[in-house]
């Protein structure tokens, strides 16, 4: 089968386009904040629960999302997983923590890095606090945050968070 | 078959740039829009389906993240095609006709202002002979063009005279991005862009949204007064390779029209999906259409504003509201994908 030998098996084609991206106004806005160390979510209209980073819109209704509401920099591990081989290209070495976080006042989680800890400590419901990079290092970027760090703090049940928070959003519904 | 006919169409207008909106903050208004038409919430709804690209938006699966737009929970069926949302419409089409759904929304959106979108339809061609070259499509339309005045067939008058209805007919469509009074003469005296096409004839870059609703006969008759029913559609494709078909007639779109049943009644309305002006005339005779007795693009068509991933909807749209609104019977909409008409879909829309 001499011609599977003479088969090409591949080529170079390189693709380069350029492109210009608009984040939306929520997210800009969120974005915004956190160059100021602030983190903005925002309130469903519907169903009264806080959405960080906002997007917009209200994913359970489709409604429009306006209210602001800061929230401070304190939250509960909902998930996590221990990263045991190297994301390329990133300066964070294994094993790591990758968690998805709740922060206090919030109904939606967002994903993150827990460190400065003994990875065998953390548990679901493990509070957490976010450790900020230098202030003159911050941009409009998520990475403002280095990683959320273990709080001195009894780990919660997060089936009773849950239920407080549905409780709580109660209070904010208007549709 | 089941008798299936749009009830409600909404559309954003059409801009160069849609500035900071991202593409759920574009849709959600018009999809509101779309619903409170009909007096609907997305509870109604049986099937979702979409159509959009995310090579504009250059994130992948950047189409998921529209469904914020939707209100999906609880979770609902829902689908996408990276096509034009005139094949989302299909397949929303196919699933009413296989009785799993009574009642289907169906949405397309682009942001073309995000890329040089001429460039990134390179990226649809055969990708080993042909799109490291980067053809752009701009250049390929051209080509085709050329086969056409070459052809004898038309003259570069035939496609000034195209540019000029459409502007005109634009100036009746609050979403147009381009219109107003051009004379033949006037758009001849412009410079050639890329020979033998001058800027006018292709398709301005636009931003935009577009929300559909179709359902069944027994719901459309008691949503809208007069609902426009799809009595045929059906779709169509070209060989891949360019080289490979006569670029002066579209035999996709021929074969799609007669499947179709685009003659089998008076035609009083056409929406073509042309985004360059000689394409029009091809649609035309492939589809035997005759401009003293159908209006050819009253909504200006391609040529007046072009939402990559949207347009295709938008001929439907506009033929469905020409019938909704009483000014139109019978109508013939089309959508295209592809470099040089490769893809092609005709529906018949009738009161």
């Amino acid at each position: 089968m001499s011609d599977e030998k003479t088969m090409v098996e591949g080529f170079e084609a390189p693709i380069s386009l350029h492109y210009t991206f608009a984040a939306g106004h929520a997210i800009s806005k969120f974005l915004r904040s956190m160059k100021e160390g602030k983190i903005v979510g925002q309130r469903s209209p519907a169903t009264g629960k806080v959405i960080v980073p906002p997007r917009g819109s209200c994913p359970e209704s489709g409604k429009p999302t306006t209210e602001e509401v800061e929230l401070g920099d304190t939250g509960t591990v909902i998930t996590f997983t221990v990263v045991h081989i190297p994301i390329p290209n990133n300066p964070v070495k294994p094993p790591f923590i990758v968690a998805n976080i709740c922060l206090d006042g919030a109904d939606q989680t967002f994903i993150h890095l827990v460190s400065d800890c003994n990875n065998d400590d953390v548990k679901i419901g493990t509070r957490v606090k976010a450790v900020w990079k230098d202030k003159a290092e911050w941009d409009y970027s998520m990475d403002n945050i280095k990683y959320f760090k273990p709080l001195d703090e009894a780990p919660v049940d997060i089936e009773k968070l849950k239920a407080s928070r549905l409780k709580e959003v109660g209070k904010y519904r208007h549709a | 078959m089941r008798e299936v006919a749009i009830v409600s169409y909404a559309q954003t207008p059409m801009r160069r740039d849609a500035g900071a909106n991202n593409d759920v903050e574009m849709l959600m208004g018009t999809l509101q829009e779309a619903l409170s038409n009909v007096g609907m919430t997305q509870k109604d709804i049986d099937f979702t389906c979409s159509g959009s690209c995310d090579y504009l938006g250059g994130a992948a699966f950047a189409f998921v993240s529209a469904v914020d737009a939707l209100g999906a929970v609880p979770p609902i069926a829902e689908s996408h095609v990276e096509m034009d949302a005139a094949w989302a419409l299909y397949e929303a089409w196919l699933k009413i006709q296989c009785g799993k759904a009574d009642t289907a929304l169906i949405y397309g959106f682009g942001k073309s202002s995000h890329c040089a979108l001429p460039d990134m339809l390179c990226l649809q061609l055969d990708p080993y002979a042909m799109q490291p070259l980067w053809p752009d499509s701009i250049s390929l339309a051209a080509l085709q063009a050329n086969a056409l005045l070459q052809s004898g067939k038309y003259t570069e008058r035939d496609l000034a005279e195209v540019v000029a209805n459409s502007r005109r007919n634009a100036k009746g469509n609050p979403k147009a991005q381009l219109k107003g009074d051009y004379t033949v003469e006037q758009l001849l005296k412009e410079p050639t862009f890329v020979s033998p096409l001058r800027k006018h004839d292709c398709c301005p870059i636009s931003d935009g949204a577009s929300v559909l609703i179709m359902t069944t006969r027994e719901k459309a008759e008691k949503l809208c007064k007069r609902p426009a029913f799809i009595t045929g559609i059906d779709h169509r494709i070209d060989a891949h390779g360019l080289g490979m078909r006569d670029l002066t007639v579209s035999t996709s779109t021929r074969i799609a029209g007669e499947k179709a049943g685009v003659h089998k009644g008076k035609v009083d309305i056409a929406e073509l999906y042309a985004p360059f002006s000689h394409q029009e005339l091809i649609l035309r005779d492939a589809l035997g259409l005759d401009p003293a007795k159908t209006k050819i693009n009253p909504s200006g068509g391609a040529l007046a504003g072009h939402v990559f991933m949207a347009c295709g909807l938008d001929r439907i749209g506009a033929v469905a509201t020409s019938i909704m609104n009483g000014e139109a019977s019978r109508g013939v909409a089309h959508a295209t994908s592809g470099p040089c008409l490769q893809q092609n879909l005709v529906a018949v829309l009738e009161g």
